[in-house]
């Protein structure tokens, strides 16, 4: 079994944001993966989708699922991150105030897709974009 | 605790869907920050929040929550609302600040999720 889907992410729509992880937790749910893994991969894309919308200028969101495991890679064209370290800490954030208005920006984004991956690649060129690339393994 | 219960202690309303009255709820978890949220196991939890929009939902949904009370008495809105019902989420519209909210349940035995 090999899938692929590909979603677009618009910038600042936070009206839609969401509904690529929606469609792929429905997706793993109808193949039957464990929820816990359902639950780490969708809280992982729903962060990465969520960033690129309140970060970047647009971009896009593929997914490749097969028996063992999803790859998904989310990138995006803008700023990137010139600070990866400090990116990676809890409660770091760059957030505008229309973001927190949100609910989102309280620098827990990339540390909660870190600890709901078992790889993340995060590759960055400030004033290009940023792509990041989050696999969970089903078993 | 029942769904229903938890709206009868906090005087809400419930929209969205409808109360599944098989749902035990044990455990609360107050917070306007959706990474928080996701942050946590979230099984028989309930989120109360102020944050009252679509992305509460869609959070909701990636948590697996089955139940939300908006305190504050913010009002969803239509699109909301769909959402809530779509994703089968119950929402418990209350009047009352979320600290009031909290300690009612608490009080009444719900314990924090930590």
């Amino acid at each position: 079994m090999i899938m692929h889907y590909t979603f677009e992410i618009e910038r600042g729509n936070f009206t839609d944001a969401g509904q690529a992880s929606s469609s792929v937790k429905r997706t793993l749910k109808h193949l039957g993966v464990a929820p816990a893994n359902i639950k780490r991969t969708v809280v992982a894309l729903f962060e990465a989708e969520i960033n690129a919308i309140a970060h970047a200028y647009g971009g896009t969101i593929d997914v490749d699922i097969d028996d063992e495991k999803i790859v998904m890679v989310v990138a995006d064209s803008g700023p990137g991150i010139p600070n990866l370290d400090l990116a990676m800490q809890e409660g770091w954030s760059t957030a505008s105030a229309e973001v927190r208005e949100m609910g989102y920006g309280a620098g827990m984004g990339l540390p909660n897709i870190k600890k709901n991956t078992d790889d993340l690649k995060i590759e960055s060129t400030v004033g290009v974009g940023t792509t990041v690339t989050m696999t969970v393994f089903f078993a | 605790m029942t769904i229903k219960e938890i709206a009868r202690l906090v005087e809400g309303e419930i929209v969205g869907a409808p109360a599944d009255d098989t749902y035990d709820v044990e455990k609360a978890f107050a917070s306007d920050l959706m990474s928080d949220v996701l942050r946590f196991s979230m099984d028989e939890t309930v989120l109360i929040t102020g944050l009252c929009n679509n992305q509460t939902m869609r959070t909701s949904e990636m948590a697996d929550l089955r139940v939300v009370v908006i305190g504050r008495d913010k009002q969803p809105d239509e699109d909301m609302l769909e959402l809530a019902q779509d994703l089968d989420i119950t929402l418990i519209k209350s009047k009352f600040s979320i600290f009031k909210i909290s300690g009612i349940l608490y009080q009444a035995g719900i314990k924090p999720l930590y």
